[in-house]
């Protein structure tokens, strides 16, 4: 009990000295993620320090799995017991708790911070709805990413990244042939539309990539990426083990690190796993874009901040939305978490090769967004079911799959 | 009679709080999900009617289609496996073996522990490159093969293994306590008959039997309705939708999916099945309820 007081005490001086606004309700929050895996958990610490420098009090609630988090965190935001902070991916998922009037509208620390000034537009732009600011992103991940043990791909006699799709299966063979599980797969539905979604960038292109989300575009060329599509995804099925039914994305990530398997195609996140696991980029394992790709899929992480009556837990998301913003956190947390910052104007020589690629690619407007941007949950969802059935069904046709792939708009 | 009068109007009272809260809670939210069902809401409950759309959408969507026909494999598989094995196990110890109670506990084990813990079990064991296939494959025979986990038309059946595997040892506690209960003159009059044995338990200790099977079977078929954890935990409804269960769909919509609307359908589709189920059972127990009362 007096430790506790005297912490309590040591706290609010903190507070008081740092950080004047709020001098006199000490900062809480009470912060809900799915980052749980060593990677992201250490990314996660990195803003929990800053937080906590500047007189926070911080609150982990964090929940294995993203759609358990999610569930958990509705189900107390209905009951109306919010925690201060949620991660939320950037796109439809948030517009309904706005619509409700359930999230806390973050503007002033907006406008205070200059975030329209620092942020991409298309980011700004996502973050806001009605004209204010609603979300503190903390980084931006490509998903067009293969990463590759280069241990494997010196043993297999593989020299240099493959240029294109044949170049890359040749490649698969000449690893199977040396004994080395070619792709290690995480077999989760969506692991596995995200494969799709990268493979689609590369045959249909940017343009004809967003006519086929955005515009639910049905004409023959759409038709005719996703059977291509269909054929480089039916063709992977090859070269996956037995045992990638329901694999974790970092599971797999392993398989890569101990080159017990030679590719993963992941998100930018796998990248944090073999931080974590102390390897070096360049000589340990090497990281592509998807072949041919002519750009990147990509997904912004942030936070969303629930209404909440207590004054110290409100002190806490204003402080929490400064700190997730700040330059120096925004590269630590990349570091450690293997996405790209946010903000444009960051120290980029910290940044390794891919994040620094990845940097140039939205730098040069060569993204498409990740199906969180542009599609409903429910359509998100669908296309999940689309492609789960497809990859377990190796008799399915492409052609006759790609007709049924456009029901999930409906 | 007016003394009898007050004490059933005291009696009424006191019992008041428990059927309004039976009445709100129960009977209140599942009218609440019904009226959902023809809504068109999403994460939140809306008010915009939208007749049998919700319905419609259901019956084409082929993930729940799929969930419909594993319940169905499922629950037929899993409740008749869990009698059969029960009734086989609880036979065996019936016969006066040696260390019963230990093996009665490690029988009975398996239902102790959670679905969850069931299902990560069998996925392990089950899974080709760390289970079983593979130690049998590292004994010797290479050419082992054990992969219904991951095959579309086989992984269903692994479910049921793992529901019998846990469900099997109630059947036997209870099949065993009606055994006992059997007296041991039906036992000598059948062996002086000469009777063999396997036929004493088919032909006359299953019958008399009867209401604790039903009363397993009926506690088992609860549990095959709100299958949910088991698959999350084991095949996580794959490959493909083809281990898919109701549950496991109406949970994904309501959360994940934000489709409170399509849930709900769902959920109304599942209690009007139990009840076209259950309906036909009760109706014949009150006639004969009602007839024994006659008699009397």
């Amino acid at each position: 009990m007096k430790n506790t007081m005297k912490l309590l005490v040591v706290g609010a001086a903190l507070a008081a000295a740092s950080a004047p606004a709020h001098a006199e309700d000490k900062a809480k929050a009470e912060v809900m993620t799915s980052w749980t895996s060593g990677s992201e958990a250490a990314a996660l610490d990195v803003i929990k320090r800053e937080f906590e420098k500047r007189g926070g009090v911080w609150k982990d609630s964090s929940i294995a799995g993203f759609g358990a988090a999610d569930a958990a965190f509705q189900n107390r935001l209905v009951a109306g017991d919010p925690p201060a902070a949620k991660q939320a991916v950037l796109g439809l998922a948030n517009a309904d708790f706005v619509g409700q009037g359930l999230l806390r509208p973050i503007d002033d620390i907006a406008k205070a911070g200059k975030w329209a000034e620092v942020l991409p537009k298309s980011i700004h732009d996502l973050i806001t709805y009605n004209g204010q600011v609603y979300l503190s992103p903390t980084g931006a991940h490509g998903e067009s990413w293969v990463f590759y043990s280069k241990d494997a791909f010196a043993k297999a006699g593989v020299n240099g990244e493959p240029k294109n799709w044949d170049e890359f299966f040749a490649s698969l063979d000449k690893l199977k042939a040396a004994g080395i599980q070619p792709v290690a797969w995480g077999g989760q539905s969506w692991q596995e539309s995200k494969v799709f979604n990268m493979i689609l960038l590369t045959q249909a292109g940017m343009d004809g990539f967003l006519k086929i989300y955005v515009d639910k575009d049905k004409s023959d060329a759409s038709v005719k990426s996703v059977t291509k599509t269909l054929n480089i995804l039916g063709k992977l099925r090859a070269y996956v083990d037995e045992g990638a039914a329901g694999r974790n994305w970092n599971d797999a990530t392993a398989m890569v690190i101990t080159g017990k398997a030679g590719v993963q195609f992941m998100g930018d996140w796998a990248k944090g796993e073999f931080v974590a696991a102390g390897k070096e980029l360049g000589k340990d394992y090497g990281c592509m874009l998807a072949p041919q790709s002519p750009g990147m899929v990509y997904v912004a992480d942030s936070f969303s901040f629930p209404k909440i009556a207590d004054a110290a837990s409100q002190n806490g998301q204003a402080l929490l939305a400064e700190v997730a913003m700040d330059p120096a956190v925004q590269v630590a947390f990349s570091l450690k978490k293997g996405s790209v910052p946010i903000r444009t104007d960051v120290d980029k020589s910290k940044l390794d090769i891919c994040a620094r690629k990845g940097l140039e690619l939205m730098g040069a407007g060569r993204i498409v967004p990740d199906q969180a941007l542009i599609l409903s949950p429910q359509q998100a969802g669908a296309l999940n079911d689309f492609v789960d059935e497809f990859w377990s069904n190796p008799s399915e046709n492409s052609a006759a799959a790609a007709e049924k792939f456009f029901a999930i708009f409906e | 009679m007016r003394a009898k009068r007050r004490r059933s109007l005291a009696a009424t009272f006191a019992l008041l709080p428990t059927w309004i809260a039976a009445i709100l809670v129960y009977i209140g939210t599942m009218i609440w999900s019904v009226r959902l069902s023809f809504t068109d809401s999403t994460i939140f409950p809306s008010s915009n009617y939208v007749g049998f759309a919700q319905y419609a959408r259901l019956f084409k969507n082929s993930r729940w289609l799929a969930s419909l026909e594993n319940v169905l494999i499922f629950g037929v598989l899993y409740v008749g496996g869990c009698l059969a094995l029960g009734f086989v196990l609880a036979a065996a110890l019936d016969r006066k073996v040696r260390f019963e109670s230990m093996f009665r506990t490690i029988f009975l084990y398996p239902y102790a522990m959670s679905f969850v813990v069931t299902g990560l079990i069998w996925q392990w064991m089950l899974n080709p490159t760390l289970g079983i296939q593979a130690t049998v494959r590292a004994l010797g025979w290479q050419g082992f093969v054990f992969d219904w986990i991951v095959n579309r038309d086989m992984a269903i059946y692994t479910v049921v293994f793992a529901g019998v595997w846990q469900g099997a040892g109630l059947v036997m506690v209870i099949a065993l306590a009606g055994m006992r209960g059997i007296g041991e003159e039906q036992w000598k009059a059948a062996q002086i008959d000469g009777i063999p044995v396997w036929r004493i338990y088919l032909s006359i200790i299953l019958p008399q039997l009867g209401p604790a099977l039903a009363a397993s079977g009926m506690l088992l078929s609860m549990g095959v309705i709100k299958t949910y954890d088991l698959i999350v935990a084991q095949t996580g409804g794959g490959p493909g939708y083809s281990t898919e269960v109701p549950a496991k769909f109406i949970m994904d919509n309501l959360f994940e999916r934000q489709n409170l609307g399509l849930a709900s359908a769902g959920a109304t589709v599942l209690v009007l099945s139990v009840v076209m189920a259950v309906a036909p059972f009760r109706y014949a127990l009150a006639m004969r309820a009602g007839r024994m009362g006659a008699h009397r």
